[in-house]
């Protein structure tokens, strides 16, 4: 493929899930931190967010899994993820966080349950949207392209 | 008294307890009470329920504090009746009482009436018994009476009978004599005499009488029968062993003679008795012969000689004659008796012969049996030792029912019903009461929740509309900045101009939410009156000169310099104030002034003088002394009024602030409701002017909080003047300190127009008083004339030297040619410079065309709103340095950046990866050395002194230790280290020879609300909540446009920086007020900073000493740039921006050797047209952007290599600053042309 066909292509899937909003303003200024002293700081931040939410998200579903749920913990988890996925830019899971924690607030475990579900499922959705626009960057990076901003 | 038997029963038995004496004198006070029938039956009833609590056991100390004071005071009996019933008695035990006091009553009423009956009955008795007892004695003393009588008859006998022989006595004599004497014995109805006769000598006796002695006992049986009794038709006697015929009888009973009283059964024993005896003796009562009554026969013996009084009975039997028998009608004697005495128809009499107990023989009255069982037994006695007789007396009519005792009885317990009744419906109403005061509390309860609730909910939707209202705005500003055809302009325009709008709404129905809610508390910190006027003259600028209306304060000198209160509410109400009057002024002018209240009542004379005419523009204004006729404390008598003043004033300072103008005023029927919430003069003013019609009601609310009062007097077409009174307390604890700040004041404003003198040229005595102000405020000493010629011959004759000449422009315009003829002479004539001599201008744009026109020479404009530090600036430029300097532009503020925080270390906290790794990322880039700690233990033991960090970015929310406690933690540390330093228990060069350890901390937070100031000033964290600590949203937000993006860093580093510890105690202190400003207040905040700076760099760049390389000129840009960073993510406030990028504006023309860096500033606010333009202009030469970066990067090295120079205190300090005035110059030039 052509390089600046990729790079139209990583324009437009930018775009898309700006549009979708899976990803917010913050991601954009989070691309902007980055640059030639710094040059994967945004592959850095985000699979660092990864790792986290992972281990978060395990650690949710195993506390409400529990016989008797200590919301508290589970207050605490969702807040760490709504906190890392706003940092991120991850709009939708930072939304489906807000809702969660107010079902948390009202020790509602189907709500939590519910919201688990939905956090995970946008989760994931960002994850493989993220990890595909990063290999796009790879790969243009790859045939030598450069990486277009947004704006 | 039952009840006192109780009472004192229980006290006994509480004395059994072992309670005190206290305890027993409370109880007799309480029966005291009881007995003498208070008519308050709760009283009653509390002793009762004294009783019962004693009885429990529990209480008795209050109960004893309440009863104890019952003496003292009956009024508090309200008090102590609420009291009880607080203390929640249970309803039962009410309810028992009550029937305890029913029963009790009850008892007590039927005891009243059996004892009141009981009484009567008794004395009912006493009075038959004693009458019983007198008739009973009257008998026996006319029987006995009698008897003497028969006694003495037998005597008779003996003596003339049986004493001579022959008898002188016979029949005949013997009844004449009886008869003769019956009188003496009315009891009798007859006497006989019978004589002892042996058988032996019956024969003999029997012919002596000439008759036989006849038995009785036949004559008994017919006696009854017979009428025409004749006794010879009686049998005679059989033979006997003696007899004892009847020889002598009275004629009544002559019938009796010679019948032998031996026979009949009754007389024998009687005879025989008699004869023992002696004595006089009775039978039993019997029928009578012929008259067939009862009646007895009393019997004596006739002896033949005197026997000793102790002779036997056998003695008295020999010497017995004879024996002598009366008879007595007992029931005509009775009868004759009772006739005598009163009342004898009340009573009835019975006479028993109770000889024989078992058998009683009634003797007189009738036999019937009464029920009623109350009679008298009265003995009788006759004489007889034998024969007993009783008297029963009895009354005859049944006892009266006892009436007395019945009403009396029902009367108490009609009573105590009564009392129970009310004591009853006390209960329950009070029970009523009670509950529906109960329901009231529910009920208000929820009301207040509700209310509360809906001022929570309107304060959180508020604020949760303001932040994605933020983005909007935010959103529209960068629309703006992209390129839009005029009707896409126009609609951004208006979508932004609404989303201001809604924006301070929300801000102001936040703030009536607040007040609502009684959240609203005033701050106290020390604040500077004048600047904060200042400030807010300077945001209405703007407006003010776009629409010619002239704009002026003044404070009086006795108002102190500095006042501790709430100066964000201070000027919350004067900003709206004024937004008020030039929102409906057009013409004319708007003057702020601020006294005393003690200041304004004495000179109220002074003010009288100010006639309508003499105003600052010259138009009338409403009186605005009808403005605080309704306030309270003038209203107070005058002469008391200004000593409260006068004593109070050394602590409190009471202001008074009018703000007058010439506008629409506000019609007479609408202004009731002037400061009712959302009520607007009419419908139709919204839409003409806009707003909410909240602003003065918030006002109204925050001048009560200041224990002041808010009137206003308005005269339709002619103006409105609104007056505030508002309590401080004085700053300046004496009134050296006030002289020295009041010094240092001026000197740190200007301190070489000490002992200046000025000349002021107007006409209007205000306005000339209002410029003599604030030149006085510089030190410098004024004089004023009306006109121009006055002016000169002033100056000609003076003696003082005039060192500037300031001329209202008004005068000026008036007269071109004579103004132009007044410089010559000036120039000529005095000597003054030129250059001193200044033209007052109220807007721009008159100024340029009078300059154009004034061809030779310009002098130098200072337009109008006069502030001192502006009208300081533009004195300084014109006389002190008179060059232009350029000491700002952008590249220097970007390099400066880059140096601030190149190298400096700076530890970030959170405990979230993610956030962690963007935090840092942002702060890397602009060369920053950045450590990251995950959590706020680690973040103490990395800044435990001695280590390297210049700032420290914290986290509030993080588990097991928040940013609060890290901040406390590491606060507390260095305070440690820091004494221990200080008392050189440990090195100072252990400690990198820093004295005093104090990391500037910079807290984090999405969450502004959860980051209350009060909490993070606790901490001594750099508090400052709008600009640094959102560095989430902040941040990358300002990185977005490289331009304005340093802006925040910068001045976050600006703050880190060690070298200006001064500036962040300052935000320090200022952070209490930071938090409650507005951004635009911030931003004018900035813009002052700004204008400070500028100043500072003036004089640094003017004295050309060593200080260049003072921080505080890199500082300058800082500042210059912080007020970038609060425009750039404050867009809500860019209304007020305009108005602030008007004081930039005049600014920029005050400083025209600053121009650079105000466009600098102006260019960073893209909501001004003019920057828009600028930016059109700038875009359209070409590549000159590219082209301006490279060329900064370049100045910005050139300027780093000065500035290090410059701080190794080059020898050539002369020539770097030739040097670096050239490279401002330099910038400035570069800067696009300056429209001006």
């Amino acid at each position: 493929m052509d390089v600046n066909q990729m790079e139209r292509r990583l324009v437009d899937y930018t775009a898309s899930l700006f549009r979708e909003g899976l990803l917010d303003d913050q991601f954009t200024q989070l691309q902007q931190l980055q640059d030639e002293s710094n040059p994967d700081f945004v592959v850095e931040v985000v699979s660092v967010f990864f790792e986290d939410s992972e281990r978060l998200l395990n650690d949710l579903g195993r506390t409400l899994d529990q016989q008797i749920v200590d919301f508290k913990k589970v207050h605490d988890h969702v807040h760490q993820l709504k906190g890392s996925s706003s940092s991120i830019g991850a709009q939708r899971v930072k939304n489906g966080c807000i809702a969660f924690r107010n079902f948390c607030e009202e020790h509602n475990i189907e709500g939590c349950l519910k919201c688990l579900q939905q956090v995970k499922q946008e989760y994931f959705l960002v994850k493989n949207k993220l990890e595909s626009l990063f290999r796009l960057e790879q790969q243009i990076l790859a045939a030598g392209g450069s990486i277009p901003m947004m704006e | 008294m039952v009840n006192l038997f109780w009472f004192l029963s229980w006290m006994s038995y509480l004395h059994v307890l072992g309670f005190d004496l206290k305890t027993a004198h409370l109880f007799l006070a309480l029966c005291c009470c009881i007995l003498s029938e208070i008519p308050m039956n709760w009283f009653i009833n509390g002793g009762f329920m004294e009783k019962r609590a004693g009885f429990l056991g529990y209480r008795e100390k209050i109960w004893l504090k309440l009863w104890e004071k019952i003496p003292a005071s009956g009024l508090k009996f309200h008090h102590y009746y609420q009291y009880i019933w607080s203390k929640k008695f249970p309803r039962k035990w009410w309810k028992n009482l009550l029937i305890a006091w029913v029963i009790g009553w009850i008892v007590v009423s039927s005891w009243l009436f059996w004892y009141m009956s009981y009484m009567v009955t008794e004395r009912r008795k006493e009075t038959l018994a004693s009458m019983c007892d007198e008739r009973a004695r009257m008998l026996q003393d006319q029987f006995n009476v009698s008897m003497n009588h028969v006694q003495a008859l037998s005597i008779v006998i003996s003596t003339f009978h049986h004493g001579q022989n022959p008898s002188s006595i016979d029949q005949a004599t013997f009844a004449r004599y009886t008869e003769r004497t019956a009188f003496e014995r009315p009891l009798t109805s007859g006497v006989a005499y019978a004589v002892r006769v042996l058988h032996s000598e019956r024969e003999q006796f029997e012919k002596q009488q000439g008759w036989t002695i006849k038995r009785m006992d036949t004559m008994e049986q017919t006696q009854v029968q017979e009428d025409d009794y004749a006794p010879e038709t009686q049998d005679p006697s059989p033979v006997q062993e003696e007899y004892a015929p009847v020889i002598f009888a009275q004629d009544t009973i002559s019938h009796v003679i010679s019948i032998d009283m031996l026979s009949g059964k009754e007389d024998r024993e009687n005879v025989l008795r008699a004869r023992a005896s002696g004595k006089g003796v009775l039978t039993a009562p019997f029928r009578l012969l012929k008259s067939k009554r009862l009646g007895v026969i009393l019997t004596f013996a006739v002896y033949k000689l005197e026997l000793p009084s102790n002779a036997t009975p056998n003695e008295r039997i020999q010497a017995t004659d004879g024996y002598l028998g009366g008879v007595f009608d007992v029931e005509s004697l009775v009868e004759k008796l009772l006739h005598q005495l009163a009342s004898k128809q009340s009573i009835i009499v019975n006479v028993y012969d109770t000889t024989d107990t078992s058998h009683p023989i009634s003797m007189y009255g009738s036999d019937e049996e009464v029920d009623h069982k109350m009679y008298h037994i009265s003995t009788l006695n006759f004489g007889d030792p034998i024969r007993k007789h009783e008297m029963h007396c009895r009354f005859k009519q049944k006892p009266p029912w006892p009436w007395l005792a019945i009403t009396t009885s029902i009367g108490v317990l009609v009573i105590a019903l009564l009392l129970g009744h009310i004591f009853h419906a006390t209960i329950n109403r009070i029970a009523k009461v009670e509950d529906d005061y109960h329901k009231m509390m529910e009920l208000k309860k929820r009301a207040e929740t509700a209310d509360v609730a809906k001022s929570q909910f309107l304060a959180t939707v508020s604020h949760e509309i303001r932040t994605p209202m933020n983005g909007v705005l935010g959103m529209l500003q960068m629309l703006m900045d992209t390129d839009l055809d005029i009707t896409q302009q126009d609609y951004v325009n208006t979508a932004q101009a609404s989303g201001k709008a809604l924006v301070s709404l929300i801000n102001e129905v936040l703030d009536q939410a607040k007040i609502e809610s009684g959240k609203l508390e005033l701050e106290a910190v020390r604040f500077d009156l004048r600047a904060i006027l200042d400030d807010v003259l300077s945001l209405f600028s703007g407006k003010s000169q776009d629409k010619g209306i002239e704009l002026a304060m003044y404070i009086s000198d006795r108002v102190p310099v500095t006042l501790i209160g709430d100066p964000g509410r201070f000027r919350q109400i004067i900003t709206n104030l004024m937004g008020n009057s030039i929102k409906f002024t057009e013409k004319g002018h708007i003057f702020v002034t601020v006294h005393l209240v003690e200041e304004v009542i004495n000179s109220i004379e002074v003010e009288t003088d100010l006639s309508s005419k003499n105003t600052l523009s010259g138009l009338p204004v409403a009186d605005r002394r009808r403005s605080w006729e309704t306030f309270e404390k003038f209203s107070q008598d005058g002469h008391t009024c200004p000593q409260t003043f006068l004593s109070t004033s050394s602590e409190l300072i009471n202001l008074i602030v009018s703000v007058e103008d010439t506008g629409a005023g506000i019609p007479f029927e609408a202004q009731s409701r002037v400061f009712t919430p959302f009520m607007q003069v009419g419908p139709s003013m919204s839409r003409i002017h806009g707003g909410t019609g909240i602003g003065l009601s918030i006002s109204k609310c925050l001048v009560g909080l200041m224990n002041g009062e808010i009137g206003f007097v308005s005269e339709p077409l002619v103006g409105s003047t609104f007056t505030f009174t508002a309590v401080f307390t004085n700053g300046c604890s004496n009134s050296n300190e006030h002289k020295n700040q009041k010094n240092h004041q001026s000197k740190c404003l200007s301190s070489e127009f000490h002992g200046m003198t000025a000349l002021v040229v107007d006409p209007r005595p205000v306005r000339a008083k209002v410029t003599r102000y604030h030149l006085q405020r510089l030190g410098i000493q004024v004089e004023i004339t009306s006109d121009l010629n006055e002016g000169f011959a002033s100056m000609a004759s003076g003696t003082a030297v005039i060192n500037m000449v300031l001329v209202e422009k008004e005068v000026w315009d008036k007269d071109m040619d004579f103004s132009n003829c007044f410089v010559q002479k000036l120039r000529k004539t005095v000597q003054v410079n030129p250059s001193k001599l200044f033209l007052l201008a109220n807007s721009i744009s008159n100024t340029k065309n009078s300059s154009v026109k004034f061809g030779g020479y310009t002098p130098t404009i200072i337009s109008k709103p006069l502030r001192a530090s502006m009208l300081a600036a533009s004195l300084q430029r014109a006389m002190g340095v008179g060059n232009k300097v350029n000491c700002h532009n952008r590249g220097l503020s970007i390099l400066s950046l880059c140096n601030l925080l190149k190298g400096k270390r700076i530890l970030v906290v959170d405990d979230n990866n993610v956030n962690l790794r963007v935090a840092a990322g942002a702060l890397k880039k602009y060369g920053a050395d950045v450590e990251c700690a995950y959590s706020g233990k680690r973040a103490i033991e990395l800044l435990r002194p001695p280590h390297h960090f210049d700032a420290c970015f914290m986290d509030i929310q993080m588990p097991e230790m928040d940013g609060f406690e890290a901040t406390m933690g590491i606060r507390k540390m260095e305070h440690d280290i820091n004494s221990r330093i200080r008392h050189g228990e440990i090195s100072l060069e252990a400690y990198g020879n820093i004295l005093n350890w104090h990391v500037p901390i910079l807290a984090m937070t999405a969450d502004v609300i959860q980051a209350t100031h009060e909490e993070c000033l606790r901490c001594a964290i750099l508090q400052d909540t709008v600009r640094c600590l959102n560095v989430y949203s902040v941040v990358p937000k300002s990185l977005k446009d490289k331009k304005k993006g340093p802006g925040f860093l910068l001045e976050c580093c600006f703050l880190c920086m060690p070298c200006s510890v001064d500036k962040i105690k300052m935000m320090e202190e200022k952070g209490v007020m930071a938090n409650t400003k507005s951004t635009q207040e911030l931003a004018v905040e900035g813009l002052k900073h700004l204008e400070d700076t500028i100043e500072a760099a003036y004089q640094i760049l003017s004295s050309m000493n060593e200080e260049l390389c003072n921080p505080a000129f890199w500082s300058t840009t800082a500042v210059a740039h912080s007020s970038n960073g609060i425009n750039a993510d404050a867009s809500d406030s860019s209304h007020h921006l305009e108005t602030g990028g008007g004081a930039l504006e005049e600014s920029r023309l005050c400083y025209k050797s600053s121009v650079a860096s105000l466009r600098a500033v102006l260019s960073a606010i893209p909501s001004t047209r003019k920057s828009k333009a600028y930016e059109a202009s700038s875009t359209s030469t070409g590549s000159e952007p590219q082209a301006d970066q490279a060329e900064i990067e370049k100045l910005e090295e050139r300027v780093t290599k000065l500035k290090k120079e410059l701080t190794d205190k080059n020898k050539h300090l002369k020539l770097l600053i030739d040097q670096l005035r050239d490279l401002i110059t330099d910038i400035s030039t570069w800067q696009s042309p300056c429209p001006v």
